[in-house]
């Protein structure tokens, strides 16, 4: 471990991997959401540490892109929660596995 | 790197698995909640002062709040057959498997990634000013998705009534 970046780009590839896991295994829609957040959390946690390391920090381009990232996954999550809630209206539930039907 | 990373690594991992193996909904939320507080200090720990506060009022303020509204809105109950999937092992084994390629990934690529750097100093200033300057069409492009999906998301949650025509 001669970097410190190493410690952060191994802590980010465990979180993405939680939150792939959570997304591939649980049931629920919305758990699957959460697991989608953590893993994009994961690559914002990548943006910061690669930008504090990098030759030139002053040109701010690792940071944009986290802060642009964060914006996007806050529409992402709206989008992705009022769809879960639309579906509930309709069906009910909110088990993945009992949304087998794309005919209302 | 001090007691202070492994102590955030520690806080943010134990959040996240927590989030992803509580059976509750409501507490898998509040685990994230701890998830994304760590990752804020892992930011505020990167001199990032601002995408740190931006990742409190975002991800704590706004996000954690919206997942427990929809928690609350569909009032789903434990299903009988658990909360993981028939097929939990290959999803655990996809999420190992990709586990293993990032870490070897970093590994391999240790000797070449810079090492100990001098704290950035940039302020708000700076980053107002290349947000206005250098990077105004994605701020523009970002304001137009952000307006673009809180419609949508009322359009496509809004309780339709039955046309009487």
């Amino acid at each position: 471990m001669g970097s410190p970046l190493t410690g952060y780009l191994v802590v980010a590839a465990l979180l993405f991997s939680i939150g792939l896991a959570g997304a591939l295994v649980r049931r629920n829609a919305i758990m699957v959401l959460i697991g989608i957040e953590l893993m994009l959390n994961a690559a914002n946690l990548n943006f910061i540490a690669f930008w504090r390391y990098s030759p030139h920090p002053e040109a701010l381009t690792g940071m944009m892109f986290a802060v642009f990232s964060i914006a996007v996954a806050a529409a992402e999550a709206a989008v992705g929660l009022g769809l879960v809630i639309a579906i509930y209206r309709h069906a009910h539930t909110t088990e993945l596995d009992k949304m087998n039907r794309m005919k209302g | 790197m001090g007691i202070t990373f492994y102590l955030i690594a520690a806080i943010t991992l134990a959040g996240a698995l927590a989030a992803m193996t509580l059976k509750h909904l409501i507490h898998a939320a509040l685990a994230v909640t701890v998830a994304f507080a760590g990752l804020s200090l892992f930011f505020l720990n990167l001199d990032a002062q601002f995408a740190g506060f931006a990742q409190i009022l975002i991800y704590i303020g706004a996000v954690a709040i919206l997942i427990v509204f929809a928690i609350l809105l569909t009032r789903s109950e434990l299903p009988k057959e658990g909360v993981f999937s028939r097929t939990w092992f290959v999803g655990l084994a996809i999420a190992a498997s990709i586990f293993a390629v990032l870490g070897w990934a970093v590994i391999a690529s240790a000797r070449a990634l810079p090492s100990e750097a001098t704290a950035p100093s940039v302020n708000v200033h700076d980053i107002g000013v290349a947000l206005v300057g250098r990077y105004v069409l994605p701020l523009e492009i970002v304001a137009l998705l952000l307006t673009a999906a809180t419609i949508g998301a009322v359009i496509v949650a809004l309780h339709k009534k039955e046309r009487a025509e």
